[in-house]
């Protein structure tokens, strides 16, 4: 059964802030989010090594390691609560009893962390979407699906309390789109391929943490807004036509919601405040503390709204200090410390300003991400029906917060930035409202890259 | 010639139906295939190249002009084939085993297309012995590997040894790139070169050719 969002579960937004939700939730092992803390989610992965058979046992002690790191950091920083991160790699997912054993070596970690000390803890675990190894991809079946589904099975029997996954249906015309900068495509890709194929995995991922009593964390655009992001990053895309796709992006991650997903959202999903101010569900985000992963022009803004505080990916790697997972838990620990301040002396909507008012003036990607423009965002979708029309509606809400934004001197645009965001204008408003009208054109121009049986056409 | 200017003109501005219109009127005025070519695609592109290394156009504006570039091939591509004409070089490309990130491979791709390069793409996720098997085929003069993860990218190196080991080595110079690479992990492993990004891949490639343009 879906559930439909026709109203906003944070309709104020003077309430859509860190460390808090409408609706909380307790996993783990006593983890309680958005329950007026933000806690860090450290996420990490492996330094560069081989990863097979022939070297598995060296795989299971980086592991080892890393969980009695965040033993050891955690202890020493006493944070009142965290959340670790086991990203599956693809071998580890296309071998689903890797990511179990594993799930297994941290999950003993947190327990003894929580045991010993009393820090409240929990595990997330994402298995890779794996489905895109053939050209097209095939979503719906195949052997890529089973060890998909077969790796949240056993993740979810190892004790993983959370699980999330950064899917990728839609991303083969959404890659093409975006190069391309063919709003259409991108409105098309996320609005109808990608909710449809959140839909039909989002089904079976609820089904199966219901199965195994875990909680069924969420989603990410990371394919679509991410590389979006880090294109614009590095001068290839204009910074507006990523700040349109991330708001476009939120529409395809709310579906595991409707599906029965209630967070936390994945670190990686940006456009978790429009899905904390639809929902209500806690979120998690990264932002300034990621850079040991990637860049961003968002690293303030992104937290101004998030449960869990995350660095995105660390390698297990020496720094001068220590063990870099250690050092980037330290750092997000600090960040918490501020938040939960800012929290019990009531001076949280001054930290919040200063979050977002630091970030969003400089860059049209921090303006799309602050608290005023997630409540246009969310607004605008929840007022519409359907996911390509919601899709659509996010894009043009974002165009118009932007041109606004220029038009009031909070934002500076460029010539060249400028021009993009006219045209995205015009060209989103020349979009069909129904999705029917466009499929025929989407077909013709995108149709070697997307098989119809992956997305139920 | 006036007419080569404008068609390098037209590519960089993207105009698709111009350069194809041009194009075939220079053919049927009897412009040689390899100097509409060379001295209005090729040198159309290289200045697309240089407008996007400076930060003056963007990627669409980029895949316009090589679209544009293409269609124009369309035209040229049997003629020069006539002539016995070679592309300036074969480029294979391919993302190593384990790895399934393609998007700046694919950049990589496009751009160098568009400096006149003939392209086989070998796609992702691709086994040292296929890389093996497909040098053998096509023969190609470089070899493109791409790598995204920490984990995979080790597998630069398991597919440069499988073509050390097959005899090929010599036969190739071997281009690495993608988010973990490094010239310093280049060197390590024993490749010829490492790119940061599509744009300098073709800068490398022309290094690695012996090209001076």
């Amino acid at each position: 059964m879906r559930t439909i969002f026709k109203t906003l579960a944070i309709p104020d937004q003077q309430q859509l802030m860190f460390g808090r939700t409408p609706k909380p939730l307790t996993c783990g092992f006593g983890l309680k989010l958005g329950n007026g803390q933000v806690y860090p989610e450290l996420n990490f992965t492996l330094p560069t090594m081989r990863l097979e058979e022939t070297n598995w046992g060296a795989v299971v002690a980086q592991y080892e390691e890393i969980g009695s790191i965040i033993e050891r950091a955690a202890a020493r920083l006493k944070p009142p609560g965290l959340m670790a991160e086991f990203e599956l790699l693809p071998p580890m997912t296309e071998h689903p009893s890797w990511g179990a054993e594993l799930t297994a070596v941290l999950l003993r970690h947190l327990e003894h962390l929580h045991q010993e000390t009393g820090i409240a803890c929990a595990l997330r675990v994402t298995p890779t979407d794996i489905r895109d190894v053939t050209k097209p991809p095939a979503l719906r079946s195949g052997k890529p699906l089973e060890l998909l589904l077969e790796s949240f099975e056993q993740c979810a029997a190892a004790g993983a309390h959370v699980l999330s996954i950064e899917s990728v249906g839609g991303k083969e015309v959404h890659d093409e789109a975006l190069l391309y900068g063919d709003i259409e495509g991108v409105i098309f890709a996320l609005g109808v391929l990608a909710s449809r194929d959140m839909e039909f995995l989002w089904e079976k991922i609820v089904g199966t943490c219901s199965k195994h009593n875990v909680v069924p964390g969420g989603d990410s655009a990371c394919g679509f807004a991410n590389t979006a992001m880090q294109l614009a990053g590095q001068g290839m895309l204009p910074e507006v036509l990523a700040s349109v796709v991330r708001a476009a992006s939120c529409v395809r991650s709310l579906v595991a919601y409707e599906c029965g997903a209630f967070g936390p959202s994945k670190d990686c999903a940006y456009e978790g405040p429009v899905i904390k101010a639809i929902t209500g569900a806690p979120i998690a985000m990264e932002g300034k503390s990621a850079s040991c992963a990637h860049f961003s022009p968002v690293g303030n803004v992104a937290a101004a709204m998030c449960d869990l505080w995350s660095n995105e990916s660390v390698q297990n790697v020496r720094l001068l200090s220590g063990p870099a997972p250690e050092a980037y838990f330290e750092l997000l620990v600090y960040d918490c410390r501020l938040f939960n301040q800012a929290l019990e002396t009531k001076t949280e909507t001054m930290y919040q300003n200063l979050l977002v008012s630091s970030d969003i003036h400089l860059s049209p990607q921090a303006f799309v991400l602050s608290p005023e423009s997630t409540m246009r965002i969310a607004t605008a979708v929840v007022k519409e029906s359907g996911h390509y029309a919601q899709t659509l509606a996010a894009a043009k809400e974002a165009t118009s917060l932007l041109s606004e934004g220029v038009r009031h001197k909070e934002l500076q645009l460029n010539s060249r930035e400028t021009e993009w965001l006219e045209r995205m204008t015009r060209e989103l408003d020349a979009l069909p409202s129904d999705e029917q009208e466009m499929l025929a054109t989407m077909q013709e121009r995108y149709g070697h890259l997307f098989a119809d049986d992956s997305y139920g056409f | 010639m006036k007419e080569l200017q404008d068609l390098a003109r037209f590519l960089e501005q993207g105009e698709s139906q111009k350069v194809l219109a041009l194009t075939q009127q220079l053919v049927d005025s009897g412009v040689p295939p390899q100097t509409i070519l060379n001295d209005g695609l090729i040198a159309g592109m290289a200045v697309v190249g240089e407008k996007m290394r400076n930060g003056e156009m963007y990627l669409p504006e980029v895949l316009q002009s090589a679209g544009a570039m293409k269609a124009s091939l369309r035209i040229l591509q049997p003629l020069l084939a006539r002539e016995g004409a070679q592309s300036r070089g074969k480029i294979l490309i391919g993302t190593v085993k384990g790895d399934m990130h393609d998007i700046g491979k694919n950049l990589v791709g496009i751009m160098l297309q568009g400096a006149g390069f003939e392209i086989v793409d070998i796609g992702l996720n691709v086994e040292p012995q296929k890389f093996v098997a497909a040098i053998a085929e096509h023969t190609p003069a470089i070899v493109g590997l791409s790598a995204m993860l920490t984990t995979t990218m080790l597998n630069m190196k398991t597919t440069i040894d499988a073509v050390a080991a097959a005899g090929l080595r010599s036969n190739v110079k071997i281009l690495i790139g993608g988010a973990p690479a490094s010239q310093k992990f280049a060197d390590e492993i024993g490749a010829d070169g490492y790119s940061r990004d599509a744009v300098l891949a073709v800068d490398k490639v022309k290094q690695l050719l012996g090209h001076t343009s």
